[in-house]
């Protein structure tokens, strides 16, 4: 099976200076890769590299079929990619919102709705504007805001942090309903734990390389 | 840690001088140089002792032959300014980027000098500094366009964005030249006062010859002052550079040590 | 592209109905600027009804640097500038769309001027085609110029005082070209007040397509 991010020797710049200094990793469909490394380590750069945002210096990137050196473009409404900020305009509601970003990437609006519902944003938020609620209802939003555009990468960036108990739990099970019908997720985490639970290979980034790759499966619990 | 890198330079273009330091200048820059100063003394001659005072401008026409050449001059910069940031923003070329920067620098300081010079033309025929006068206006105009593209220039930013950003103004100042002109001239021309500074076609002889003098003396001028800001730009951008190989490998070596 | 530019202009309009800083910022300032310089005038309604066209053009381009401040602040806000890219819209769409939210807010600025005009400073409205044609043009020229600039100084630390400096030169022909448009319209100007109005029009048009062109490397690299 073709794999969904393959990258070889892939250098990527910030300015001048090398984020990733020649990335090797493999992901195929349906995995759940977790992406672990010191802060600076390039896990930020990678996932925007996958995402289309960063250009490709050096080496090889092909990301769901899209060589990512000659077309960085399309790719991008058919990821997800879940930051630090949240992408979303302040002084709209969550649903407004959402509908928006799904006019923006082709997607049907009307599937605002069901996007909510998935990740139990309660009704009464959902036209709240984004700047009242709180960091983890905020996250909720952004979710929603990326699965109605049904994208068949997921990219998270530090997708548990801010959020209580209940958020943490919502994200996982996300991403092992999404991994069950061959979505891909890729997501960088500093929560030991919870990043044990759910990831299937854990994938180790330093200086802007890999530097351990092995299936969490060999680890028995 | 990464050893000193000695900046790259343009073929032939920096030499160091007889201390060791690197410097901006080469033969050709020192011909034009050279060309340039001596020009310059003869344009003085010319224009103040050779020339006669002319029958309807006085003696102030020996300051038309600076003031036109210098905004000629600048014109010409900035058109060759907007092609370069046109080059750079479409083949994302260095060169063409430091270039653009380097023509639109002269030709603001030309701008800057044409307004004053404008301005001491007025004092001398009218007793004002300032008139409303078409040509000075759209000059000061332009000038503080450029000057605009210069504080864009100046914004902290990575080489790319800094590229795009001020090719963008370049572009917009360059294409609002022509529309700046135009509609002061026929603003100027509804008041149809001190039609000043017309390039009166009837100077002929010795003054039409120092004028041209000084269009080609003041053009080798710019041409000089460009090349060696251009070489002063990139000096400074090399300066930030490192070779990319080695800080790839100066980034790897963090790694080391990283146990999972 | 159009469709795109809808989607945008939309939202940006719907942003400024919710925060209503135009209506609860701008105008206010508009009609201050109207007052002190009634002031400053001495309120000698002669003087006032000779200056009327050129102020409020003055006045128009002032506040437009205030309009494209707040609407280059949205865009600024957590991660938006992002997510716009990783959206299937077309740059110039964008572009356009900004144009058009930024024309419909300067619009409003155009009428409570011309209202607070003819009110305070008692001048006779004539030529009305004219004027309207004239703001029009007009107000699409610098809402082009906003909506370029604007993004442009956005990540830029010095932006509040950068923007005036790059907005207010390019755009003083706009400001020659409508206020003596607007002068022949309410019967003060001499010569051909469609001239002006064409320069305008040009003007508008420069800034455009020039927009849609590199609005695309302005959002990708900067």
């Amino acid at each position: 099976m073709d794999p969904v991010v393959h990258l070889n020797s892939t250098v990527a710049l910030a300015g001048r200076f090398p984020a990733l200094a020649g990335v090797d990793l493999s992901v195929q469909p349906g995995e759940i890769v977790w992406l672990r490394g010191p802060n600076g380590a390039g896990k930020t750069t990678l996932l925007r590299l996958c995402a289309g945002l960063v250009p490709v210096a050096k080496g090889e990137a092909r990301v769901l079929g899209v060589d990512l050196r000659t077309d960085r473009r399309s790719i991008r409404t058919r990821v997800g990619l879940l930051g630090h900020a949240s992408g979303l305009y302040d002084e709209l509601s969550v649903a407004e919102n959402v509908r928006f970003w799904a006019r923006c990437c082709g997607a049907d609006p009307h599937e605002a709705e069901a996007a909510m519902e998935r990740v139990d944003l309660a009704p009464r938020l959902r036209d709240l504007p984004v700047d009242r609620l709180s960091s983890g209802q905020r996250r909720r939003a952004s979710l929603a805001a990326m699965l109605v555009r049904r994208p068949r990468l997921w990219l998270l960036d530090e997708p548990h942090a801010g959020l209580d108990s209940d958020a943490r739990e919502l994200v996982d099970r996300l991403m092992v309903e999404a991994s069950e019908v061959g979505v891909t997720t890729l997501f960088a985490s500093h929560e030991l734990d919870r990043a044990a639970e759910v990831a299937l290979r854990q994938v180790v980034i330093a200086g802007g390389v890999v530097v351990e790759d092995r299936s969490m499966r060999e680890e028995a619990r | 840690m990464t050893q000193p890198v000695t900046p790259a330079a343009p073929e032939g273009s920096v030499a160091p001088d007889r201390s060791g330091a690197l410097s901006t200048s080469s033969r050709g820059t020192r011909v034009l140089g050279a060309l340039s100063l001596v020009g310059l003394v003869v344009l003085v001659l010319f224009s103040f002792a050779f020339s006669k005072p002319d029958a309807e401008l006085g003696e102030s026409i020996r300051i038309m032959y600076v003031h036109v050449s210098t905004v000629t001059a600048a014109y010409c910069l900035m058109l060759a300014s907007a092609g370069f940031s046109i080059f750079a923003m479409w083949k994302r070329s260095q060169f063409a980027d430091l270039a653009a920067h380097s023509t639109a620098e002269v030709a603001t300081l030309l701008l800057g000098l044409t307004v004053v010079v404008g301005a001491i033309w007025g004092r001398m025929t009218w007793g004002v500094f300032w008139t409303w006068d078409a040509r000075l206006t759209s000059t000061a105009i332009l000038f503080l366009m450029y000057v605009g593209y210069l504080a864009v220039r100046s914004l902290p930013a990575g080489f790319r964005a800094r590229s795009v950003r001020s090719g963008v103004v370049n572009l917009l100042a360059a294409a609002m030249i022509p529309v700046v002109r135009e509609s002061v001239n026929w603003w100027a021309s509804l008041h149809q006062n001190e039609t000043a500074l017309t390039l009166d076609p009837s100077i002929s002889g010795l003054q039409y010859f120092t004028l041209m003098l000084s269009m080609v003396v003041f053009a080798v001028l710019a041409v000089w002052m460009v090349v060696h800001r251009f070489r002063v730009a990139w000096l400074e951008d090399q300066l930030s550079e490192v070779g990319l190989d080695a800080a790839i490998e100066a980034r790897r070596k963090e790694a080391v040590g990283v146990v999972s | 592209m159009i469709r795109d530019a809808l989607v945008i202009a939309g939202k940006d309009l719907r942003l400024e109905a919710r925060s209503k800083v135009a209506v609860s910022q701008v105008l206010p300032f508009v009609l201050a600027v109207v007052l002190l310089f009634g002031f400053a005038l001495d309120g000698e309604s002669q003087v006032l009804q000779r200056v009327a066209s050129g102020l409020f053009w003055a006045t128009v381009l002032f506040a437009a640097v205030l309009v494209v401040q707040r609407s280059a602040a949205v865009e600024r806000a957590d991660g938006v500038t992002d997510a716009l890219r990783m959206t299937a819209l077309h740059p110039g769409g964008i572009f356009l769309g900004k144009v058009v939210s930024l024309l419909a807010q300067l619009l409003v600025v155009d009428v409570t001027l011309g209202l607070a005009m003819v009110v305070l400073y008692d001048v006779a409205l004539s030529g009305v085609l004219l004027l309207t044609t004239c703001a029009l043009l007009g107000s699409v020229a610098v809402a082009a110029a906003g909506a370029l600039y604007g993004p442009l100084v956005a990540g830029a630390r010095h932006r509040d005082t950068l923007l005036p400096l790059l907005m207010l030169p390019v755009l003083a022909p706009v400001l020659l070209a409508g206020a003596r448009g607007f002068e022949i319209a309410l019967g003060r100007g001499v010569g051909g007040g469609w001239q002006w109005a064409g320069m305008l029009g040009i003007v508008a048009g420069v800034y455009l397509a020039l927009g849609i062109a590199v609005w695309g490397p302005l959002l990708e690299d900067t």
